[in-house]
């Protein structure tokens, strides 16, 4: 005689043409394991079988996983096209079974992983679809901002004065922190190596020049991007979660005019006056430092740094500080725009916003250098 | 019929819970019977969800106790809470998915996180869960792509994970079409009668509360305490409470109209 097949709370029993599992123990604490279910399915596989019964009367208790079990099971003779008589179940264990709708098998082609080629040709088209979108949208701000200057676009005074407080005053503490660090970290590097020259007097210069023209509006950008435009992103990823987009777009409020319209207006206004604050401050770290170090009077470092800051230089600053900060705000409440409904989509526009901004500012800077060597600015 | 047995499973007493200086809900005392299926009923505003919430050990009571067993939940130490939480099951409102995982995974992580099981285990447990709720479909869809009422099905998929002893519902089926909440009814049912759960639920659905459950308390707004306890049905046909019947019947109360001015001594 053979061994009956038997796993956790369960052994076979053959009754002529059937099989009978006899169902003993607290099914509510044991654990099921397909794998106990092989030999089954190799009995059933190499026999004759008419159906499959039940004998449930040892059984103290159901749990899911003698649902999992029966469901094995019952699967098993389906696909055997051997009956699976669940008269000897429990009613309850009958009816959570009929709950458990027999899974329908699996059909049509199961997607592929795309080839290199493929991603190639997908990430063109999104870049391609991506530069459109963003596009449109600097089209639609420069077109609604008119719109808004005859007062016909559909935005509140407050949401204006709020965005540019959040992005003005609110951001004076961290501008003001990193760059008279910056500004003193500068001063510092040249003072090293313009001392070895002999030509100490110079390092005011170097602080006047590198502040106006690159560090002052590059560290703001850099710092309202990480600040102001991840947070934009997440307002507006939130926003679409919330179905609050939806609610605006229904009753008739564009969102172009109610959400980006002040956003981009309040980063485009105060990026310049923030990159004056933050040159200002930078001089004032280099200043610092060059009067500590090289021992520089401070009328030399004014008269020097009045020599080599031109109107010209300053301007230069304002309008990268500008076009920085129409950067940041437009690309960010792209990203907030095109985010998906979950929270999990927030964290990730946020992060995609912040990033986006970063690499865009540095890029549009090198444009502008380019430029103003070709110009002889 | 019920399947309630007459062990209490959960005994609330003297319950005062409140959010920083206001109170919510103040002395409310109740018992939850073994394999029942209990109501916390009230209208919109009245602490249902927030005295589920000191049930649940999400909300400190600011007075009274909530026991399971012998042991009180918030007098006992971080391990023996612990123990006490494993045997919940809590479906949220709106289901409450973990947004960064599919429906299947969703449901996969307390057994992950609390068993020992092999990944085998683990997938037909999760199969056997989302298919007794009715989700044929859409098992590795993110809950951003599933339904209101799909979510809904993930939630409590989710919260039957572990086979839970006391299974909280915070209303299950709001949202849901009349034939979906109806399903969703004897499905609950069938959870209490198959895997013997005692389910305790937050609703105002009249018609799920006079269908499956066995006992309720009522929360008042005003009063801001229980000023009623019975099953649902009971509390319908018998209940003289005006607040009650209003509710139960979905009647407008009467507010008294204030005296004009100048008649303060009312008609002679």
């Amino acid at each position: 005689m053979t061994d009956s097949p038997r796993g956790h709370g369960w052994v076979a029993q053959v009754r002529d043409r059937d099989l009978l599992l006899v169902l003993s123990q607290n099914w509510a604490e044991l654990e099921f394991d397909p794998a106990e279910l092989a030999p089954l399915q190799a009995m059933l596989q190499h026999g004759s079988w008419n159906s499959v019964r039940f004998e449930a009367s040892q059984m103290a208790r159901l749990g899911s996983p003698l649902l999992a079990f029966l469901d094995s099971i019952r699967g098993m003779a389906l696909r055997l096209n051997i009956r699976f008589d669940e008269t000897g179940l429990p009613d309850t264990a009958k009816k959570l079974m009929q709950l458990i709708a027999i899974a329908p098998p699996e059909t049509g082609v199961p997607r592929r992983p795309a080839n290199f080629i493929e991603r190639i040709g997908q990430s063109v088209i999104y870049a391609y679809g991506e530069l459109s979108a963003g596009t449109g949208l600097v089209g639609q701000v420069i077109l609604r901002s008119g719109a808004a200057l005859r007062g016909q676009a559909r935005l509140r005074r407050v949401d204006v004065l709020a965005s540019l407080m959040e992005a003005g005053s609110g951001a004076l503490p961290v501008v003001a922190l990193v760059n008279v660090l910056v500004g003193g970290i500068v001063a510092f590097v040249g003072a090293v190596e313009l001392r070895r020259f002999g030509a100490d007097i110079y390092v005011a210069n170097l602080i006047g020049v590198a502040e106006v023209r690159e560090m002052a509006p590059i560290m703001t950008a850099i710092v309202m991007s990480g600040r102001t435009g991840s947070a934009y992103a997440a307002q507006i990823a939130t926003m679409q979660g919330t179905e609050e987009l939806d609610a605006l777009q229904v009753i008739g409020i564009p969102v172009d005019d109610y959400l980006i319209l002040p956003r981009v207006t309040a980063l485009s206004l105060m990026m310049p006056l923030l990159n004056l604050y933050a040159a200002a401050l930078g001089i004032f770290g280099g200043f610092c430092v060059a009067i500590s170090m090289l021992n520089l009077s401070p009328a030399v470092f004014v008269t020097q740094m009045e020599d080599a800051v031109t109107i010209p230089e300053v301007l230069f600053g304002i309008v990268k500080s500008f076009a920085f900060g129409a950067w940041v705000a437009i690309s960010s409440c792209r990203i907030g725009l095109r985010a998906g409904r979950s929270t999990n989509d927030v964290g990730h526009a946020a992060t995609t916003a912040s990033v986006h901004g970063i690499v865009g500012v540095i890029m549009i800077d090198a444009i502008f250098a380019g430029c103003a060597n070709a110009l002889g600015i | 019929m019920s399947a309630a047995g007459s062990k209490v499973k959960i005994r609330v007493r003297d319950l005062t819970v409140s959010y920083a200086a206001t109170v919510i809900q103040r002395g409310v005392s109740f018992d939850v019977k073994e394999g029942s299926i209990f109501a916390v009923m009230g209208a919109s505003g009245s602490g249902k969800s927030t005295i589920l919430r000191a049930m649940t050990g999400l909300l400190r009571p600011t007075a009274g106790s909530v026991c399971y067993g012998d042991l009180d939940y918030w007098t006992s130490s971080d391990t023996q809470r612990e123990q006490i939480g494993r045997d919940f099951g809590v479906l949220f409102q709106g289901g409450a998915l973990w947004s960064s995982m599919s429906a299947a995974e969703n449901v996969a992580l307390p057994l992950q996180m609390f068993t020992k099981l092999a990944v085998p285990s683990i997938d037909a447990l999760v199969q056997v869960k989302l298919s007794l709720v009715g989700l044929q479909s859409g098992r590795d869809d993110m809950p951003s792509h599933l339904s209101g009422g799909m979510r809904q099905r993930v939630g409590l998929a989710r919260a039957l994970a572990l086979d839970p002893q006391i299974l909280f519902l915070d209303e299950p089926s709001a949202g849901l079409d009349p034939t979906s909440a109806r399903r969703f009814d004897d499905l609950i049912r069938d959870i209490r009668d198959g895997f013997g759960a005692t389910i305790v639920m937050v609703s105002h659905e009249l018609p799920s509360l006079f269908d499956i459950c066995d006992d309720g308390v009522f929360l008042d707004a005003g009063k801001k305490t229980a000023i009623a306890h019975g099953a649902p049905r009971d509390l319908r046909d018998h209940c003289s409470d005006p607040a009650v019947l209003a509710f139960m019947t979905r009647a407008i109360p009467i507010v008294p109209t204030p005296a004009p001015p100048g008649d303060v001594h009312g008609p002679h």
